[in-house]
């Protein structure tokens, strides 16, 4: 594999008349972690919901291993791909959201199974063994059978990680995955994508976690107002900003 | 009550296991369970087809409630009941070809099916109404997962809305289906033998009305606490994952809540 696993290039997204993406351009090697920053409202969240297509772009290209996300190109115009096609795409991205999202009538080992038995066609008896790996991989081999509800937080986000890594995504999206937990449970949930990044998953991740970014992120973009500000090596852009508006935030989130 | 002569008690009992109530009840029971099984089948699809995107899809599906929930049942009923004065043969083809073949309508539709139908359509309108309130119960986070695990529309509702959305779809739909048992009464009007019409022959010949009208409302009365029964495991069953409590049996709660009545007497 050379190219990069995403390619985004001047997209824009508007809700409505607000234009919340004001040409976005980046791009993330396989294998490697970037994290995003940024104030709410910058757009960081709905940038990483348009990577899988759970939001579709008004404008630009957006690539995710050299293929159109959501589109196919005919000369020079774009075709909305069909429900099907984006869905077996989005099989495989993983993604992680910031209110967790388990399915609240199953338990932790039927929301790991549950799409690679009914999307990826996986025996149930095979899905099921690589479930309660997974589940093992994150700390909760004691909670196989325990529903959403009786799971803590930091809990229900690992389990989320192993629904996610089921699919085996080429790419994991992580929107704010800790900004929902109580602090004493942030560190459980870091551990399991610090962990992810060693195994080199390419990982997409919106966080406020400076410190994680500091020390897991390969690059760093931090944005605010729709646009990219600054990016570069977290070493550069945590520790010596160049933009008024990066260091305004740093100085109030550190 | 029990000591007025002219209530007839003993009328009452021997009329309670007659071979013609009985027959009645069953008759009754089938026509709840197919009508109630009509509406909510066709009411769920209605519910899925009113959420589309497609506004020609959710269009149609507004159309249907608002006229099977604004016109009565009871004229649904007789016009179910004459439907084959429009129709007398029903052709079933090719639309513009050939013709593969054709029904009589007159001898298809016996008074049971028209009842069925009427019954069963007009519920669908309701049905739909409460599905559609139970689907969108369900926290959008919950199909937005399942969409970025790469589940189709149609398979994220069947598999992961729809069971979520039972919780809030059950106990309206228990007291539909007692309404339905009661309802399937009106059918009485195009001489179905159910239970009221059963009754209604009986006393037609013997005058004993009051005694007839009781022994049709034991039964009904009869039925509807079964039906209560059932609804209550139902939603024991959609319940699960929704507490962080152990579950413990209906048997087991009404002997707990019992224990605990008597040791507030003592």
């Amino acid at each position: 594999m050379d190219g990069p696993m995403v390619k985004a290039e001047e997209v824009h997204k508007r809700f409505g008349r607000l234009e919340v993406l004001k040409g976005i351009s980046l791009e993330v090697q396989p294998g490697e972690v970037m994290c995003l920053l940024g104030p709410s409202g910058s757009g960081k969240t709905t940038f990483i919901r348009c990577i899988n297509h759970l939001e579709k772009i008004n404008s630009g290209r957006l690539w995710v291993d050299g293929e159109l996300v959501g589109y196919r190109q005919a000369v020079d115009k774009l075709y909305e791909l069909s429900d099907s096609v984006i869905c077996r795409k989005r099989a495989e991205i993983g993604m992680v959201f910031q209110r967790f999202n388990l399915f609240g009538h199953m338990t932790a080992l039927e929301n790991v199974v549950e799409a690679p038995i009914r999307v990826k066609r996986i025996p149930k008896d095979r899905a099921v063994a690589s479930a309660k790996d997974l589940l093992t991989r994150v700390g909760l081999s004691d909670k196989v059978d325990s529903y959403p509800a009786q799971l803590s937080g930091g809990q229900q986000q690992r389990v989320a990680i192993a629904r996610a890594l089921a699919m085996s995504p080429k790419l994991m999206l992580f929107d704010e995955p800790t900004s929902a937990l109580d602090p004493e449970l942030v560190g459980e949930v870091l551990d399991a994508m610090r962990a992810l990044a060693n195994d080199g998953m390419t990982m997409v991740v919106v966080t406020h976690e400076i410190g994680f970014a500091r020390e897991v992120a390969d690059s760093v973009v931090f944005m605010d107002g729709g646009v990219a500000v600054e990016s570069g090596k977290p070493g550069d852009v945590l520790v010596n900003p160049q933009h008024e508006r990066t260091k305004q935030f740093l100085a109030k989130i550190l | 009550m029990s000591t007025n002569k002219r209530f007839g008690w003993s009328v009452v009992r021997h009329y309670l296991t007659a071979p013609q109530i009985l027959h009645g009840l069953v008759e009754t029971i089938e026509l709840t369970i197919t009508s109630m099984a009509i509406g909510i089948a066709f009411g769920t699809i209605l519910a899925v087809m009113r959420l589309s995107p497609n506004p020609l899809v959710a269009g149609a599906s507004w159309v249907y409630i608002w006229f099977f929930r604004g016109t009565p049942v009871l004229v649904q009923i007789l016009f179910w009941f004459n439907i084959a004065a429009l129709y007398p043969r029903f052709a079933i083809g090719i639309p513009l070809g050939p013709q593969v073949g054709h029904v009589n309508l007159t001898s298809l539709i016996t008074p049971f099916i028209a009842g069925m139908l009427a019954l069963g359509l007009n519920e669908a309108a309701y049905m739909a109404e409460i599905v559609r309130a139970g689907i969108i119960s369900v926290d959008e986070g919950q199909s937005e997962a399942a969409s970025a695990l790469g589940m189709t529309r149609l398979l994220t509702m069947r598999r992961i809305v729809l069971p979520q959305a039972m919780r809030v779809i059950i106990p309206p739909t228990g007291n539909e289906t007692i309404s339905m048992l009661k309802t399937s009464s009106l059918v009485a009007v195009i001489a179905v033998p159910e239970l009221l019409y059963s009754a209604q022959i009986i006393y037609a010949r013997t005058y004993q009305t009051i005694q007839l009208l009781i022994v049709a409302s034991i039964w009904y009365l009869i039925l509807t606490s079964i039906l209560s029964v059932g609804q209550a495991y139902l939603e024991r069953h959609f319940g699960r994952g929704t507490s962080r409590q152990t579950r413990e049996s209906i048997f087991e709660r009404w002997r707990r809540n019992l224990f605990a009545f008597h040791q507030d007497l003592s």
